[in-house]
C-alpha cells in the first residue's frame, strides 16, 4: 500500500479522487456501494471501492487515458460505471455521463462535443451504437465494456473488457498504488470534475463543465445544511448523465461518505427500492406523480372497508398531517387520529412504497403539481423543492424543513446569491456556477456574466420572506390576446397527473383563449374504462372513447374552478382541449432524456392540431403520429374530437394582480 | 452458430400415425452439436410431431433415433429430460400457479440430489443444494432479463414474458440439445426480436444446441444455421437457409401448388 | 311464531346460558372435523395430481381398516400389522397406476372417474372375500373414555385421532412445500406436459399420490373405525367428505382442512341445538345444505382457484 493519504499531503480533500482516498482510510469499512445482482445485494466498503477504482485506473491508464481527456460512461447506474468516472478523475481526465436511451446520433453529437477519447459502455446494446458511429467520431478510441454478453464474437480491435473483478485479480503492486496517489495528489480543485449534459428543453442538449470545487463546495453546503452523515441511503436509478444523479450520488455521497445502492435493472427500481428503504429519495415530479397515481389505482381496486379506510385517514391526513410536518399547532383529537393513521395506513403504504426510511426527500428537475406535493407531505414523508440547474450544480435554492410548499422553490442555498434581472429573469451567483459550455464561448458568455451571475432563463420573483417563485422559462411567458398574462408552466402544473390527465401542454400566447392538449394516464383511465365495461385494445382507443373525453372535461372543468378562486391564473383556465393518441415520448423528440415537455418542438410537430383547437370545429380528421406496431410512429388519418371546458367569468382583479406580480414582456 | 461437425441427434425412417392419419412419413435429418437446427413447413406439415418423437412424448411405428450414438426407438419423456433434452411448447406449458422464480426451479429437478430424509428436514445438504441450484437460476433470470417479475406467478404474466420464462425453464436443465416449439408464435415485432437475440445468445455464450420450429421466414432464415423443411409428414428439403430459399418443392409446398394425388391445397 | 322462535333464536338462548357446553359440543365437533379432513385430504391429494375424482377414497378407508384388523384378529401385534398394511396400500398404488390410469392416459375425466367407481367396487369385493362382511371392532389401546379439562368433557378417542390427523396433515403440507418430490408433485398438479418435459416421471408420481392418499385413507380408517367399528358403513365417511370439498375447494390441501372443521363443529352444533326443535338426524344432512349454500355463493370453495373468465 502507499503512503497513507490525508488531506494535507495532499494539498485538501478538493477533488472527488481524494475524498475516496480520506474515506478508505478514515471509514475503511463503512459500506460505500451495493448493487443487486442475481438476485443479492453486493456491498463495497470505502476500501474495497478505493481498490476497485484503482484498478480500472491502471487498466485505463494502460489502454492510454491521459491528463485532461475525456471519457464518456453510457449505461444503467452500475457501480463499475460510477468507478470508471472516478478513475478518470484520478487520472486527471474528464468524465462525460451520456443518455443510456440516447440514440446512436445523439451520442455521436456528444461524443464529438466533448471531443472524447474513451467510452466505458454497458453492454452490447451501448456497444452496439459505439460501432454503428465510429466513422463519425475521429477523436473516439477505445470502447471499454463492463457486460461481455453477446460481445464474444465481436472482432473490433478498438473494443476491451473493463474488468473489475473484486478479489480475482491480484493487488496491483505498491508501485502502483504510489503512482495512484500520485496522480490523485496532482490534481486541484480548480480543474474539471466532469461535463454534463443539460436537458434541453428549449434546443440542443448544451455540455456544461463542472470543476472539482464547483460539485463539492455546492455538495457541502447541501451535507450542512441538510445534516447529512456516513449513515444515509441513497437509491442511484436516475440517469447517470443527469446532474441530478451525479450530484447525489456522486457530490453529496463522497462529501458525507453515505451508501449509494444500484437497482438490478431499470424494470425492478420499485422493488429494489423497498429492500432498500433509502433515507434520502430524490425524485423528479414524474416519479412522485406516478406514485401517487399507483396507489389510488390500488386503492380504487381494494376492497370497500380498505377503500374506507383509506379515504377517511387520507382527508385527515391533508388536514393534519401537513400541519404536523410542519410543526404547527395540531388539536390533540386530530394528532392522536393521525397517529393511528400512521399505524393502520401511512407507515404501512410507506412501507410498501420503499419510503418508510425517508427523512429526506427532494423534488426537483421541473415544478411539481400541488396535489402531488400535498399528498406526499400528508402521508408525514418530508418532500422539499430544489431549484437549479445543471450551469449551477443542482442547487441554487433549498426549501427548509418547515417552509416546505408548492408555492415558492425556497431560499438559496447558503452562498448562492440571488437576484432578478431584467424582465423578470432569475439570476444566481455562488461556488456552484459552471466554467464554461463546451466548445462554445459565445453561449457561454451569453450566460454566465464576467462577475459570475449566471442567467437561469427562469422568470420568476422573490416574495416577502425571500422565498423564489418560478413562473416559467422566461421565454415562455407571455399574454392571452387581451392582455392577460399567461404563464403555460404553472397552468399545466395544475393540471398535471390529476385523475385521468397525465401530461397536459397549453396554448394561448397571443390567442383568444387557452387550449390545452392532453395525454391520458393509461394506468388509471384504462383502470376505470375496465370497471366500466368501456372496451379498448391500446391506448389509442382508450384515447378515443367519448366517455374518456367527458371523464378529462369533468376534470378540467373541476380544475377550472379552482384557477377561476386563484387570482394570478382565473384569466387562464382551459376551453378548449383535445386528448392526444399517443404519450409523450423522448425518442419522439417530445420530451427531453429527462421526461420534462419540450413545448416548443410539441407546438411545431402538432402545429395542425393546435390550429384545430382555435378554430370552430368540435372534431376533424387529419393525418396525425400515432404509435405504429413496431414500436416507432406511423402517420395515420385520425379523427380527433375536441373537448369544450366550461370556463367561470373571471374579474378584472385577478388578471390586473397577475400584471403587477410579473413583469413578463407583453 | 458454429456447428463443429459432430452429429448430436439422428433421426432415421421415423413414420408416425394417429389412426388412419398418417403424420409423418419415413423422415430422416440429423442435428449437428452447436447448431440451430430449424424445422418449417406449412400448417400440418408434423413439426411439432416431430419434435414429440425426439422427446418421447410420441412412440413412433417406425424408425430410429440416434442421440449422443445410442440408438433406440423410443425414449420415455423423462428419459429424454435426464438425457439432456429440454423443450418449450407451442401453446406455453407453464406451472400457472407457481412463481417465475419456482417454475425455472423446477427445470432443476433433475440436477437435484434426492435424500428424502434430509430433504424434507430442509437441512444439510439439501440445504447447500438448493442454494446452489437458485444461483444458477438466478443467473438465468439474470439473462433473460426478467429480475422484474422473480416473485410473480406465471399465470399473471402477458405471452411474450410467459414465453420467456418457459424458455428460462428449459434452460435451467442446462440441456445439450434445446427444442423450441414455435418460440415466436403470437410475439409482436419487439418481442420476436428479443426472443431472437436471447436464442442465438444461448447458443453462443452456453453452445446449446437448439432444434426449432417457426413460422417466421425472416426469423428462420436469420438466425438458423439448417433447416428441415417438412410436408404433409414428409421431408422436401433439407439444407442451408440459401439452399432452402431457391429448393422448387420448397417453393411450391408454401405456395400450395397441387400435390400427386390432388391432395394440395 | 313459536317455532319461528325455537329455530332462530331459542337455540342462541340455550348456547348462551351454558357457555361451557357449548364448548364441549364445538370441540366435540372440531375434533370429528379432524376427521373428515383427513378423508377430504386423500380426495384433494389424488384430484391434485392426477385431475382424477377418486370415487374409491371412502373405500380405501374401508379397505384400509379392513385389512388392519385382519391383521390383529390374525394375531400379528400393532406395530407389524401396521407396516404390513402399509405394505398393502402401496402395493395397490402400484397396481391401480400400471393396471388403470396408464392404460386410460389421455382419456377424459369423466373415464377415468368411472373407472375408480370399478376400483371402488373392487375393494369392497376384495375385502368381502378376504376378512368377511361382520362387523369388527378396533382396539388400538387409546383410552376411549372422557376426559374433563376445566369442566368440559373431551373424548379421548377423539383427541388422539384428532392429534395423529393433524400431524400428518403438518407432515403433508412440509413435504409438498419443501421437498423435491413434492415440488414434483405441485408441478405435475399444475401442468402434466410441462411436468414430462422437465423431467418429471408422470408414472412414478402417481404411484407416490396414490401411496400418500392410501396412507391418508389408512389413518383415517384406524381412526374410523377404534370409534365406530370397522364395518362397511365406513365406507360411507366418504360420502361427508364431499360437503368437506366444496366448502373447501377440490385443489386446495387447507380448503380440505378448514372444511373438514367447519363441517364437523357445524353439524354437531346444529345436531344438539337444533336436534331438539327440528328433529333428530340433523347431523346426516346439515353438511349437504351447508354445500348447497357454498355452491350457490361461492362454487370455488373457501381456497379454491377462483374461475375468473377473460374476454
Amino acid at each position: 500500500m502507499g503512503s497513507a493519504p490525508d488531506g494535507t499531503s495532499l494539498g485538501g480533500l478538493d477533488t472527488i479522487p481524494k475524498l475516496l482516498l480520506h474515506h478508505a482510510k478514515v471509514r475503511p469499512s463503512r459500506p460505500a456501494m451495493r448493487e443487486k445482482r442475481l438476485g443479492i445485494w453486493r456491498c463495497w466498503t470505502w476500501r474495497e471501492v478505493e481498490g476497485e477504482v484503482r484498478r480500472i485506473a491502471s487498466a485505463l491508464s494502460a489502454l492510454g487515458l491521459e491528463r485532461g481527456d475525456r471519457l464518456a460512461v453510457i449505461g444503467d447506474n452500475r457501480p463499475l460505471l460510477y468507478w470508471s468516472m472516478v478513475a478518470a478523475q484520478a487520472l486527471g481526465a474528464v468524465p462525460v455521463p451520456l443518455y443510456r436511451d440516447a440514440g446512436a446520433g445523439e451520442i455521436a453529437d456528444a461524443l464529438a462535443c466533448t471531443e472524447v477519447r474513451f467510452v466505458v459502455a454497458e453492454d452490447q446494446e451501448q456497444v452496439d451504437k459505439l460501432i454503428e458511429i465510429r466513422e463519425r467520431c475521429p477523436r473516439l478510441e477505445q470502447v471499454l465494456y463492463a457486460d461481455p454478453r453477446g460481445l464474444r464474437t465481436y472482432r473490433q480491435p478498438f473494443l476491451h473488457k473493463l474488468v473489475a473483478a473484486a478479489g480475482r485479480e491480484p493487488e496491483p503492486c505498491a508501485r502502483d498504488a504510489d503512482s495512484f496517489v500520485a496522480e490523485i495528489a496532482r490534481s486541484r480543485g480548480c480543474e474539471p470534475a466532469g461535463i454534463y449534459f443539460t436537458s434541453g428543453t428549449r434546443g440542443p442538449p448544451r455540455a456544461v463543465v463542472l470543476s472539482f470545487d464547483n460539485v463539492l463546495a455546492t455538495s457541502r453546503a447541501v451535507v450542512a445544511f441538510e445534516g447529512l452523515t456516513e449513515r444515509e441511503d441513497v437509491l442511484a436509478y436516475l440517469p447517470m448523465a443527469w446532474i441530478g444523479d451525479h450530484m447525489v450520488s456522486v457530490g453529496l455521497a463522497y462529501c458525507a461518505g453515505f451508501c449509494v445502492n444500484c437497482p438490478e435493472s431499470p424494470s425492478t427500481v420499485m422493488a429494489d427500492l423497498r429492500e432498500v428503504g433509502p433515507t434520502c429519495f430524490f425524485a423528479p415530479p414524474r416519479i412522485w406523480d406516478s406514485i401517487r397515481s399507483t396507489v389510488t389505482i390500488r386503492m380504487e381496486d381494494a376492497g370497500a372497508l380498505k377503500r374506507r379506510l383509506y379515504g377517511s385517514f387520507m382527508r385527515l391526513a391533508k388536514r393534519a398531517g401537513l400541519r404536523i410536518l410542519d410543526a404547527e399547532h395540531v388539536g390533540p383529537d386530530d394528532r392522536l387520529c393521525y397517529r393511528l393513521g400512521e399505524r393502520l395506513v401511512y407507515g404501512p403504504l410507506k412501507n410498501a412504497l420503499g419510503l418508510s426510511r425517508v427523512r429526506l426527500a427532494y423534488t426537483s428537475g421541473e415544478a411539481i403539481s400541488p396535489g402531488t406535493f400535498d399528498f406526499i407531505r400528508s402521508l408525514g414523508i418530508n418532500i422539499k423543492q430544489i431549484y437549479g440547474s445543471t450551469e449551477g450544480s443542482l442547487f441554487v435554492t433549498v426549501q427548509s424543513d418547515r417552509e416546505a410548499s408548492a408555492g415558492t422553490v425556497g431560499r438559496p442555498l447558503p452562498g448562492v446569491d440571488l437576484e432578478i434581472g431584467e424582465e423578470g429573469e432569475v439570476l444566481f451567483r455562488g461556488a456552484g456556477g459552471f466554467q464554461e459550455y463546451c466548445k462554445d464561448p459565445a453561449a457561454s458568455l451569453a450566460a454566465k456574466a464576467a462577475d459570475g451571475w449566471i442567467r437561469s432563463g427562469d422568470a420568476g420573483f422573490i416574495d416577502g420572506h425571500g422565498g423564489l417563485h418560478i413562473v416559467d422559462r422566461a421565454e415562455e411567458a407571455g399574454r392571452l390576446a387581451d392582455g392577460t398574462s399567461f404563464a403555460p408552466m404553472q397552468i399545466e402544473n395544475r393540471f398535471r397527473a390529476v385523475g385521468p390527465i397525465r401530461e397536459i401542454v397549453v396554448f394561448g400566447r397571443g390567442r383568444d383563449y387557452v387550449a390545452a392538449f392532453v395525454t391520458i394516464d393509461a394506468g388509471r383511465v384504462g383502470n376505470w374504462a375496465e370497471r366500466r365495461g368501456l372496451a379498448y385494445t391500446n391506448y389509442r382507443e382508450l384515447a378515443q372513447r367519448p366517455e374518456v373525453l367527458d371523464l378529462v372535461r369533468e376534470t378540467i372543468e373541476a380544475i377550472n374552478r379552482d384557477l377561476a378562486q386563484d387570482a394570478a391564473l382565473a384569466g387562464a383556465q382551459v376551453r378548449r382541449f383535445l386528448i392526444l393518441q399517443k404519450e409523450f415520448d423522448p425518442d419522439d423528440g417530445e420530451l427531453t432524456r429527462t421526461r420534462k415537455l419540450r413545448r416548443r418542438f410539441i407546438a411545431e410537430k402538432y402545429a395542425a392540431l393546435v390550429d384545430m383547437l382555435y378554430a370552430d370545429e368540435m372534431a376533424c380528421e387529419i393525418d396525425a403520429p400515432v404509435a405504429g406496431k413496431g414500436g416507432g410512429i406511423t402517420m395515420l388519418r385520425t379523427r380527433f374530437a375536441i373537448g369544450e371546458a366550461k370556463v367561470l367569468r373571471t374579474t378584472q382583479g385577478g388578471a390586473e394582480a397577475m400584471r403587477q406580480e410579473v413583469a413578463t414582456p407583453a | 452458430m458454429h456447428p463443429n461437425g459432430d452429429v448430436l441427434l439422428r433421426v432415421e425412417g421415423i413414420a408416425l400415425a394417429f389412426g388412419g392419419v398418417k403424420a409423418l412419413a419415413d423422415v430422416s435429418f440429423d442435428i449437428r452439436k452447436g447448431e440451430i437446427r430449424a424445422i418449417i413447413g406449412p400448417n400440418g406439415a408434423g413439426k411439432s410431431s416431430m419434435l414429440n418423437v425426439i422427446n418421447g412424448f410420441y412412440r413412433p411405428h417406425a424408425g430410429s433415433i440416434t442421440y449422443k450414438g445410442r440408438t433406440a426407438r423410443h425414449m420415455r419423456p423423462h428419459q429424454a429430460a435426464q438425457a439432456g433434452i429440454a423443450r418449450t411448447f407451442q401453446n406455453i406449458a407453464l406451472f400457472k400457479g407457481m412463481t417465475t422464480l419456482d417454475n425455472i426451479m423446477t427445470g432443476r429437478l433433475l440436477k437435484m440430489r434426492g435424500n428424502f430424509l434430509l430433504d424434507a428436514l430442509h437441512v444439510g445438504p439439501a440445504r447447500r443444494d438448493e442454494t446452489a441450484h437458485r444461483a444458477v437460476v438466478e443467473q438465468i433470470i439474470d439473462f433473460l432479463e426478467i429480475q422484474a417479475i422473480r416473485k410473480v406467478p406465471v399465470g399473471r404474466l402477458p405471452y411474450g414474458l410467459q414465453k420467456r420464462v418457459e424458455l428460462g425453464r428449459a434452460l435451467a436443465a442446462e440441456p445439450d440439445l434445446l427444442l423450441l416449439d414455435e418460440p415466436m408464435a403470437g410475439m409482436n415485432f419487439e418481442e420476436k426480436e428479443d426472443m431472437s437475440r436471447f436464442i442465438l445468445d444461448v447458443n453462443e455464450e452456453f453452445g446449446t444446441t437448439i432444434a426449432l420450429i417457426e413460422h417466421d421466414m425472416g426469423v428462420v432464415m436469420d438466425i438458423s444455421s439448417r433447416i428441415v423443411v417438412l410436408d404433409y409428414g414428409r421431408k422436401i428439403a433439407d439444407g442451408t437457409p440459401d439452399e432452402v430459399r431457391r429448393d422448387q418443392a420448397v417453393i411450391d409446398a408454401y405456395l400450395g401448388v397441387a400435390h400427386d394425388g390432388g391432395k394440395g391445397a | 311464531m313459536h317455532i319461528l322462535y325455537a329455530i332462530l333464536i331459542g337455540p342462541f338462548v340455550t348456547m348462551a346460558r351454558e357457555p361451557a357446553f357449548l364448548i364441549e359440543v364445538l370441540i366435540g365437533g372440531l375434533l370429528a372435523g379432524v376427521m373428515y379432513s383427513l378423508v377430504a385430504l386423500g380426495f384433494v391429494l389424488i384430484y391434485k395430481a392426477s385431475g382424477v375424482f377418486n370415487y374409491a377414497q371412502g373405500t380405501m378407508v374401508l379397505f384400509a381398516a379392513l385389512t388392519f384388523v385382519g391383521m390383529l384378529e390374525a394375531g400379528l401385534p400393532v406395530l407389524l400389522s401396521l407396516i404390513a398394511v402399509i405394505a398393502v396400500m402401496i402395493v395397490l398404488a402400484f397396481a391401480v397406476e400400471r393396471v388403470v390410469l396408464r392404460p386410460l392416459v389421455n382419456q377424459s375425466e369423466i373415464i377415468l372417474f368411472m373407472s375408480t367407481l370399478g376400483i371402488s367396487y373392487f375393494l369392497v369385493g376384495l375385502g368381502q372375500i378376504l376378512w368377511g362382511g361382520d362387523v369388527h371392532p378396533l382396539d388400538i389401546g387409546i383410552p376411549s373414555g372422557p376426559l374433563t379439562v376445566h369442566g368440559i368433557l373431551i373424548n379421548q378417542l377423539d383427541l388422539y385421532a384428532a392429534i395423529v390427523a393433524g400431524t400428518l396433515v403438518v407432515a403433508l403440507a412440509l413435504f409438498f412445500q419443501k421437498t423435491r418430490v413434492g415440488r414434483a408433485l405441485r408441478a405435475v398438479a399444475d401442468d402434466h406436459q410441462a411436468a414430462m418435459s422437465v423431467g418429471i416421471p408422470l408414472k412414478q408420481i402417481w404411484v407416490v399420490t396414490w401411496a400418500i392418499a392410501g396412507l391418508v385413507a389408512l389413518a383415517a380408517g384406524i381412526m374410523w373405525g377404534a370409534s365406530l367399528g370397522v364395518q362397511f358403513s365406513l365406507a360411507l365417511v366418504a360420502l361427508k367428505a364431499l360437503p368437506v370439498l366444496i366448502l373447501g375447494g377440490f385443489t386446495s390441501i387447507p380448503g380440505a382442512i378448514v372444511g373438514g372443521l367447519i363441517v364437523g363443529a357445524a353439524e354437531k352444533l346444529g345436531e344438539v341445538f337444533w336436534g331438539p326443535v327440528i328433529g333428530s338426524g340433523v347431523e346426516d344432512w346439515f353438511a349437504y345444505i351447508l354445500a348447497l349454500i357454498f355452491l350457490l355463493f361461492r362454487p370455488q370453495g373457501l381456497f379454491g382457484e377462483r374461475i375468473i373468465e377473460r374476454v
